[in-house]
């Protein structure tokens, strides 16, 4: 089972092979398929247990519904924008943060810079979920609950993405610092003209993993972001669900093909990117 | 490692990593130190006097049944999630690996899963399981097997594991084909020259090189299990029924959150904390590579 030209009956197995990944193909698809046939229907066809698998007339006014008004009175709209902004924020901060911590411990003696990189090293160790209460106390104490600083910056500190920047970085050549240092550059020049442009790669693979980041998170915007102002769309499409016998489902099924829209196509279009990042980073 | 070449100055160096050091202090080491410091107090019943009782959480917490039935739970849910996404996702890469007709293809339509939210996966699953508006719910039931996971806690157990898992195996997938690429193709055209049959081959030869990448995928399918499932039994379950679905992470808030008990919730927090040290550690002794968050 390889890729090499194997003599004898190398043809013959490769039905196997797509068969199985058809197989594959189908169990990922099916779900997809019967939300996105689904939201073309009313809500009284899912309620009855039909299960449409083919579309159905009402998509335009069933989409029209969630994104102006939304089945739980916050339209799905203003949900997707506080999703976009937090994930935007979140990939964009994360990189930022970690590109700048990752040059001060690379291209300088810094002060005691083996206990910044302990200290951001063993951030890996506490991911959000295991200090979930008292940090939600320092963001209450901080007046910053349902806000988009709140749902943000707590969970922008990234050791993954410093990690990444740190290991590239000690693989750019020292001719290239001496170089800037001769021709009397100092080190932010070389940063924006040297380190930033050889980054680019890193930044957009980094950039992919941690929008679907962002735009994934659950239990902290659960917690602290409960105004319907800075509601995230995987928050409001669960709550849709609330209380089964009077769930309108075909609008959940229409503001679930919105949620997973955006960082579906994110993944999609930067793929290139973000499998060689991530294979990349998290090794 | 260290570069011959720097720039002098202090003061610019301490700006940069200003941001990063500021973030991680206020809200990782602070809350965390404090979610520790909570573990050993307790508070009357009128949250006026709190008093420092030492281990008495922790003593609790492993005397109370119901904690070691969630613990019970969540090993059954990890297990059962790492099992099927690694399983599934190295059959699909072995055959994604070979030289097929439109195996690029495949591979798109085998990655965008990585894309879905827990919460999300979950959601696409109760439109397949629901004993009245899934396709699968209903069909069992009208086939005359009762099917109803908000109802029958071992089918509820498998339904939240087949979401969480469905959604893990493009992750899998990614870092498997990876690992299977890189294996250099002269040792397996040395075996298939030395006559080794392909499945034979498989089991003597790219499974032991594979074995780096297995392992490491499995310390991370074990956190991802542990951790960030949270979505997925809250939108399908919310741990129920009867406690059938509650893993340690979903009990930890609801202790949290809705019994607002901060002792027991702190110490279920630096069990969990215990857990995941223990995963990096045990991924750090064992591959040394960087880690995974």
């Amino acid at each position: 089972m390889s890729t090499t030209d194997s003599p004898g009956g190398r043809a013959g197995t490769d039905w196997l092979a797509h068969a199985v990944l058809l197989l594959g193909v189908v169990l990922f698809a099916l779900p997809l398929w019967i939300v996105l046939m689904g939201s073309s229907h009313d809500a009284a066809t899912i309620g009855r247990g039909e299960v449409p698998l083919l579309p159905g007339p009402h998509a335009a006014e069933n989409y029209a519904a969630a994104w102006g008004r939304g089945p739980t009175g916050v339209p799905v709209a203003r949900m997707l924008w506080n999703s976009t902004v937090m994930a935007l924020c979140v990939a964009v901060g994360k990189i930022a943060i970690s590109i700048l911590s990752a040059y001060a411990v690379v291209f300088f003696r810094l002060p005691g810079r083996n206990l910044v990189f302990w200290s951001i090293f063993l951030t890996l160790m506490l991911p959000v979920e295991v200090r979930i209460f008292p940090t939600f106390k320092v963001v209450s104490d901080l007046g910053l609950v349902n806000t988009y600083a709140g749902l943000i910056i707590p969970i922008i500190a990234s050791a993954t993405a410093t990690l990444l920047f740190r290991q590239f970085f000690l693989t750019i050549p020292d001719e290239f610092v001496e170089a800037a240092k001769m021709d009397g550059a100092g080190p932010l020049r070389f940063f924006r003209d040297v380190v930033l442009p050889l980054s680019r790669t890193n930044m957009a693979a980094l950039f992919v993993i941690l929008f679907v980041y962002g735009w994934n998170q659950y239990l902290w915007p659960l917690l602290v972001a409960t105004s319907e102002d800075v509601e995230t769309v995987v928050i409001g499409m669960v709550k849709m669900i609330g209380s089964e016998s009077n769930t309108d489902w075909s609008l959940v099924m229409t503001t679930c093909v919105l949620a997973l829209l955006p960082p579906v196509l994110v993944v999609l279009l930067m793929q290139r990117w973000f499998v060689k990042g991530l294979t990349e980073t998290e090794k | 490692m260290e570069r011959k070449t720097v720039f002098e100055g202090k003061l610019l160096p301490c700006l940069l990593v200003a941001p990063q050091l500021l973030v991680t202090i206020l809200f990782f080491f602070w809350p965390a130190g404090q979610a520790v410091w909570f573990a050993f107090l307790r508070q009357d019943a009128f949250g006026i006097r709190t008093s420092f009782v030492g281990l008495e959480n922790f003593q609790d917490l492993f005397a109370d049944p119901l904690y070691l039935e969630t613990l019970r739970n969540t090993l059954v849910f990890a297990a059962g999630v790492s099992l099927i996404a690694l399983t599934v996702a190295l059959l699909l890469a072995v055959m994604a690996d070979r030289q097929i007709r439109g195996a690029g293809l495949y591979r798109i339509l085998l990655v965008w899963p990585y894309a879905i939210a827990p919460a999300v996966a979950a959601v696409l699953w109760i439109f397949l399981f629901h004993p009245q508006i899934g396709l699968l719910g209903r069909a069992l039931n009208e086939a005359g097997l009762p099917f109803d996971y908000k109802l029958n806690g071992t089918q509820a157990m498998l339904v939240v594991i087949l979401a969480a898992a469905w959604k893990q195996v493009s992750y899998n997938f990614i870092f498997f084909l990876a690992g299977l690429q890189s294996i250099p193709k002269s040792v397996l055209e040395a075996a298939a020259i030395d006559g080794a049959r392909p499945a034979y081959r498989f089991w003597t030869v790219t499974f032991p090189l594979l074995s780096p990448t297995t392992f490491f995928l499995l310390v991370v399918n074990l956190v991802y299990a542990f951790f960030e499932t949270f979505g997925v039994i809250d939108a399908l379950t919310k741990g129920g029924p009867a406690r059938a679905t509650e893993t340690l992470i979903y009990r930890a808030y609801i202790d949290g959150r809705v019994n607002l008990d901060l002792g027991m919730s702190s110490a279920q927090s630096v069990v969990l904390m215990l857990v995941v040290i223990l995963l990096t550690a045990v991924q750090f002794r064992f591959i040394e590579r960087r880690v995974h968050y």
